[in-house]
């Protein structure tokens, strides 16, 4: 009896989602939303075919990749590197007081929200367009650069020491409530050490963040390497683009391993 | 009150502090050669904060006249961007089993598993766009090129990770039935690795939204052409409109991916 049940029978795979009528639902779904987005962008087949031999020529123009002006590729870096740096300490020191408003634990609540949407807001925006506005506001040059990291850091950092700051031992507060110490103390002493392990590690990882971001807010007019890279690929100057990428690829690079190094060692 | 006993407590012994010292010491020094070195003019430095009130006064209130446009250009950012992820999954699946030390065939393509997730997630979005724009032309496609390229990088090492992290024994129970090497890892791997492959994706899904907004400000499509225009022409109001249309989506994005997955894992 079991014998005839299991002849004829293949297994098959139990499917992730085991609702049938839920997972034909989601094919059919993502079907539909696919036929329509594909739709709705304009592709030009004539101009995919042209792309081909022009993209020849542009990686044909890019190599070997130009080290002749290696002294305009050094500014451009030194200056990103400074950018990142005066924006990371800037934007670290300005995300504690923002931290401290935006977690739930140590403010009362309409605090916590008008904190929350404030970093919520800085998060949202693509560093790209808050230097645009930035270029706008205070002209071409560094000081976009550093305003825009800013912006960028204290939504990144805010957000996680608040984070952080929601998760704390509670007991440390209540034993410098109980010895009767006042709200700026209980900060200091109770809430502070236990987060500042994580602070220092945020900072140096925004660090490695803002030197990435600090490369491409150049792109609009925003200082560093990232000008460089726009004006050499503006002139059609492939093989010193190419070798800024190459530089700016390094660098990243160097940074991830650097950055992992000094976070292994202070945990 | 510290001294007990004719002990004196401190929290740090005297090589800790030296090494606190020496710490703080690099960063001090490392910011004055910034702040020295760095091409500020520094009276725009103190007239930045006025100058920054004065754009906000000039973008408020926000201008609906071409809420339509903007509308349908948000729409094809979150295409983009959907579009892109997709392409991305594609493209990183592949680039996933070569970077993962447990399914690569051997140590060269280990490596050239590795740096094609390096290189790709070094390059920003908006330099890619750069590229694409330069090859197939302004447009979308650009656009999706673009941040599909850039995603490549984040999902493969994400995906490779997980696979590295599966456990051995469904895969050696494979082997030992004799299963070939498509079949271990139909059945043996990706079982195991698909809950972080749908939470990776939803995840850069979240982050190509954000990503796909500045891609227009290269012409490769989305909200960001119709950023830069009304940049150009000084129509500050509808500026504040634009950027209040991403914060809506960002943050609109931001809730979806987190509710599916919570659904997934």
């Amino acid at each position: 009896m079991s014998r005839a049940a299991t002849e004829g029978f293949r297994w098959r795979k139990p499917p992730f989602i085991a609702n049938p009528a839920l997972r034909y639902g989601i094919w059919l779904a993502v079907a539909a939303y696919l036929a329509w987005a594909v739709s709705s962008i304009p592709i030009d087949p004539q101009r995919i075919v042209a792309g081909f031999p022009r993209a020849a020529q542009i990686f044909g123009g890019a190599i070997p990749p130009d080290f002749a002006r290696w002294q305009l590729l050094l500014s451009g870096f030194l200056e990103s590197i400074q950018i990142a740096l005066i924006a990371t300490a800037v934007g670290v020191v300005l995300s504690v007081p923002l931290a401290i408003l935006s977690a739930r634990n140590v403010v009362p609540v309409p605090v916590y929200v008008l904190g929350r949407a404030t970093v919520i807001t800085a998060r949202s925006f693509h560093p790209v367009i808050v230097a645009i506005i930035f270029v706008k506001a205070v002209g071409f040059g560094a000081l976009a650069g550093i305003l825009t990291l800013i912006v960028y850091t204290i939504g990144f950092v805010s957000k996680l020491l608040a984070e952080a700051i929601e998760e704390i031992d509670w007991g440390q507060v209540e034993a410098m409530q109980a010895a009767g110490a006042n709200y700026l103390k209980v900060l200091l002493y109770a809430v502070a050490p236990q987060v500042m392990p994580r602070q220092i590690g945020l900072a140096l990882y925004q660090l490695d963040i803002n030197l990435r971001a600090s490369t491409v807010v150049g792109i609009v007019g925003a200082g560093g390497i990232g000008s460089t890279l726009m004006n050499a690929f503006g002139r059609y100057d492939y093989d010193f683009a190419f070798a800024i990428l190459i530089a700016i690829i390094s660098l990243v690079f160097a940074t991830e391993i650097v950055s992992g190094r000094i976070r292994r060692g202070i945990s | 009150m510290s001294d007990v006993g004719g002990y004196r407590w401190v929290r740090r012994s005297a090589a800790e502090r030296l090494a606190r010292f020496a710490a703080w010491l690099v960063v001090v020094a490392l910011l004055v050669w910034s702040v020295r070195g760095v091409d500020i003019f520094w009276p725009w430095v103190v007239d930045a904060p006025a100058q920054i009130a004065d754009l906000l006064g000039r973008m408020s209130p926000p201008d609906p006249s071409n809420l339509d446009l903007i509308l349908a250009a948000m729409l094809q950012t979150i295409h983009i961007a959907t579009l892109a992820t997709l392409l991305a999954l594609v493209l990183a699946l592949p680039v996933a089993y070569l970077a993962a030390q447990n399914t690569s065939p051997n140590g060269a393509t280990l490596a050239l598993g590795r740096l094609i997730v390096v290189s790709t997630r070094s390059v920003n979005t908006i330099i890619w766009a750069l590229l694409f724009v330069a090859i197939f032309g302004p447009g979308p496609l650009a656009g999706i090129l673009a941040v599909a390229f850039r995603s490549i990088g984040f999902l493969g090492k994400l995906i490779a990770e997980a696979i590295e992290e599966i456990d051995r024994r469904p895969v050696e129970a494979m082997e030992a039935t004799g299963a070939n090497e498509a079949k271990v890892i139909a059945y043996g791997v990706v079982p195991q690795v698909l809950p972080t492959f749908f939470a990776v994706s939803i995840l850069r899904w979240d982050i190509n939204i954000r990503e796909s907004t500045v891609l227009g400000l290269v012409g490769a499509g989305g909200i960001g052409l119709l950023l830069q225009g009304a940049i150009d022409t000084f129509k500050w109001q509808e500026v504040s409109l634009i950027l209040l249309a991403i914060l809506s989506v960002v943050v609109a994005g931001e809730f979806v991916s987190g509710w599916l997955r919570e659904k997934v894992i």
